[in-house]
């Protein structure tokens, strides 16, 4: 136990003291803040620079001649949109459009039918806001005269468009609620790329440490006073210690950040990430699946990282591994609009998908409890599996050297760990 | 404390790495261990040390066979550069010492006596890839003997060091010798066996093709040059039964006999063709017989 505990010690102390580790973690945290506080930022940065305001002016051309102060009136209240009447002939302020002179203008009629006629004209293949906002103005304005015509009360206009009451029941035994399903979708999606990343980025980073090892042959002291057996789950869990204290620092970050943040108005999405609404049990689930899928992929790196002998090789021998936790995320991610699709409840069994698919599940749907546990047990008896299999590859794979790089190599290092 | 081989094979599917080697190493004694690349010596290293375990016979050291509970006692120089790069040279040494079962303090007070000793105390705080590949091996050495090992294995410990630091690290070796220590080491360099190791082995394929004292392995190789520095000429001297080669000098002319005993009849010889200055048998050495053994393209 004596060694594990100092391979354990070595493989997190040097890792956390390292200056790379030390400067990525501070840039997320700086990230982390600086995503919290993006609405503080965005209104400094606009007071600096000042609003454009030609870029904001619309030109009009008004035919009917009654329809320009409404929509002035209509559409300026609301917004720093300002509109000008204009007394070219619209193919004048055409040529200018086309000449980049005017971003846009719009052309107002009346037919016979008292019907607005309106025509936008645009360069730009993006334009959606104001379009949008001319569209509602005029609707409102066509509406207005409507009922004029019709010699219609305000009140009536009103009844006229009462919105009817509409709610949302799913009587499905495992759907939450709405409300709920929102915002544990938000959760959810975080925690998803939090496991994901941290997967694919400690297990790679073991599978590194191993091929270094080896390559600068360290490798041959050290398992002449330790064994490869321990030696890889020392590492495994060493490295999984520096992900912990990485992850926790993160959070913790986030923690302050969100809530000393100014940035109260944000709503939505930050708004959904409130510690208030936080669900216990999902966050539970987050680290026991954040847990168990870390110590399978770290598993399987150290394996495969024990089978190169150039650090170059690495990426290559990792890639099966890297694709099926791109899998597991894709799958996930598909599942994250509908996680009641039908190949999410398979998927979720595959021990290597679990970790992402069926901790959606468990956070979107109320599952029967029996769900959940019998996915960690499958997973954990995988684990167990892959760590008796991972140690007999280890032990021959660590001596071998030579151009290996294919997962052929895999069966003579079970031989070679024999004997 | 003696180091036991008997009968050791090590075969690798069909390919046999280790042929029914045989050595005994002394307590206070070294051992050489020679051989060409490839010839099998980090295979039997690696079993020695537990790594790798034998088809056939067995390895003991005193009278117990090595395994992880041994550790502490053994200290293993790896041929190739054991080190990590990016770690500085203390904490590197702490960490290994620390695995042969030695306490924090005591291995700091070792590093410091050791970085003193092999005159590098300067690189205590820097990282291993900032030296030069004579002082890595220096680190590689203390990282070896640090934790005062009973049994050294020493996987061609001279390389890459200039001959000033030879001769520091051959007197801690002696040191150790001296001590008791057993010592196990392969070399290309056949000089050094030969000032150093009692006892040696060369092995060629996995075959232990030579076995034996140095004096033992220098008699039984049945081959020595006899140097004649005389006036007269002494071609004629050459169809003397026994002579096998003859190269005519500025001086005389250096003989190579099978036997002792031609020696005697080549002195009676040339003294009866003239006077000569000076007569003298000499052995072979090491490096001549490493070379006739194994063969010239491996020299």
């Amino acid at each position: 136990m004596r060694e594990f505990w100092i391979i354990f010690k070595q493989a997190f102390v040097t890792k956390a003291k390292a200056k790379s580790f030390i400067i990525t973690t501070a840039i997320m945290v700086a990230a982390i803040f600086i995503f919290a506080n993006i609405g503080n930022i965005v209104d400094t940065v606009k007071n600096v620079t000042g609003d454009d305001e030609a870029a904001n002016e619309l030109k009009v051309i008004d035919n009917s001649g009654v329809l320009f102060p409404m929509l002035k009136a209509q559409m300026e209240s609301a917004d720093s949109l300002k509109l000008v009447q204009s007394d070219l002939a619209e193919s004048e302020l055409e040529k200018q459009v086309k000449e980049g002179k005017l971003d846009s203008f719009v052309t107002l009629n009346l037919n016979e039918g008292n019907t607005i006629q309106a025509k936008y004209m645009t360069k730009s293949v993006i334009d959606f806001d104001i379009p949008g906002q001319l569209q509602e103005s005029l609707q409102t304005i066509q509406t207005q005269m409507n009922a004029q015509q019709l010699s219609l009360t305000g009140e009536q206009v009103q009844s006229l468009f009462t919105p009817i009451q509409f709610e949302q029941k799913n009587v499905s035994p495992s759907a939450k609620s709405e409300e709920e399903l929102m915002q544990a979708s938000v959760l959810v999606y975080v925690l998803m790329f939090v496991i994901y990343f941290s997967v694919i980025m400690y297990s790679s980073m073991i599978a590194m440490e191993v091929a270094t090892e080896k390559s600068s042959r360290v490798m041959e002291i050290l398992i002449s006073s330790v064994s490869p057996v321990k030696h890889m789950f020392a590492k495994v869990f060493g490295i999984g210690m520096l992900g912990i204290v990485q992850i926790i620092i993160y959070g913790l970050a986030g923690f302050i950040a969100f809530n000393t943040s100014k940035t109260k108005e944000t709503g939505g999405f930050l708004d959904m990430l409130n510690l208030s609404n936080f669900n216990v049990a999902t966050l539970v689930y987050a680290v026991i699946f954040f847990l168990l899928g870390y110590f399978l992929y770290a598993t399987l790196a150290a394996l495969l990282g024990s089978l190169v002998s150039r650090t170059e090789d690495v990426q290559q021998m990792i890639m099966p591994m890297s694709l099926l936790i791109v899998a597991a995320f894709l799958i996930a991610m598909a599942g994250l609009n509908n996680p009641e699709l039908g190949f999410l409840k398979y998927a979720s069994y595959f021990p290597f998908f679990t970790p992402l698919v069926m901790f959606l599940r468990v956070g979107m749907l109320n599952l029967p409890l029996w769900e959940p546990l019998l996915s960690i047990g499958i997973m954990l008896v995988t684990l167990f599996l892959l760590g008796w299999f991972g140690a007999r590859v280890y032990r021959g794979g660590v001596l071998m050297y030579g151009p290996s790089r294919s997962l052929k190599d895999i069966k003579k290092a079970v031989q070679l760990g024999k004997e | 404390m003696t180091l036991l081989l008997e009968n050791v094979t090590k075969r690798f599917g069909d390919f046999t790495a280790v042929d029914h080697l045989n050595l005994s190493v002394e307590e206070g004694t070294m051992y050489g261990f020679l051989g060409a690349n490839g010839a099998g010596k980090t295979t039997t290293f690696r079993m020695v040390l537990g790594l790798l375990t034998p088809n056939e016979g067995t390895i003991t050291w005193n009278g117990k066979r090595i395994s992880y509970a041994t550790s502490p006692e053994i200290g293993y120089l790896p041929e190739e550069r054991g080190l990590y790069p990016k770690m500085k040279v203390e904490d590197q040494l702490v960490f290994l010492g620390e695995l042969r079962g030695m306490k924090k303090n005591d291995a700091k007070k070792a590093i410091d006596h050791w970085l003193e000793r092999f005159e590098v105390p300067q690189y205590k705080n820097k990282r291993v890839e900032e030296l030069s590949k004579g002082n890595q091996q220096k680190i590689q050495v203390i990282a070896a003997l640090m934790h005062n090992p009973r049994l050294l294995i020493l996987d061609e410990p001279f390389s890459g060091l200039d001959p000033v630091n030879v001769e520091m690290l051959k007197s801690a070796i002696l040191d150790f010798r001296n001590n008791g220590a057993t010592i196990v080491f392969s070399s290309h360099r056949m000089d050094h066996v030969e000032e150093l190791c009692e006892q040696l082995s060369i092995i060629h394929k996995g075959n232990q093709i030579v076995r034996g004292s140095l004096r033992e392995v220098k008699r039984s190789f049945g081959r020595q040059n006899v140097q004649i520095k005389a006036d007269h000429d002494l071609t004629a001297l050459e169809s003397i039964a026994g002579v096998t080669g003859f190269t005519k000098t500025v001086e005389g002319g250096i003989f190579q006999i099978e036997d002792e005993k031609v020696a005697q009849q080549l002195l009676t010889g040339a003294m009866q063709a003239g006077p000569i200055r000076h007569f003298e048998i000499e052995e072979p050495s090491l490096q001549e017989i490493f070379i006739a053994k194994v063969g010239k393209e491996h020299a």
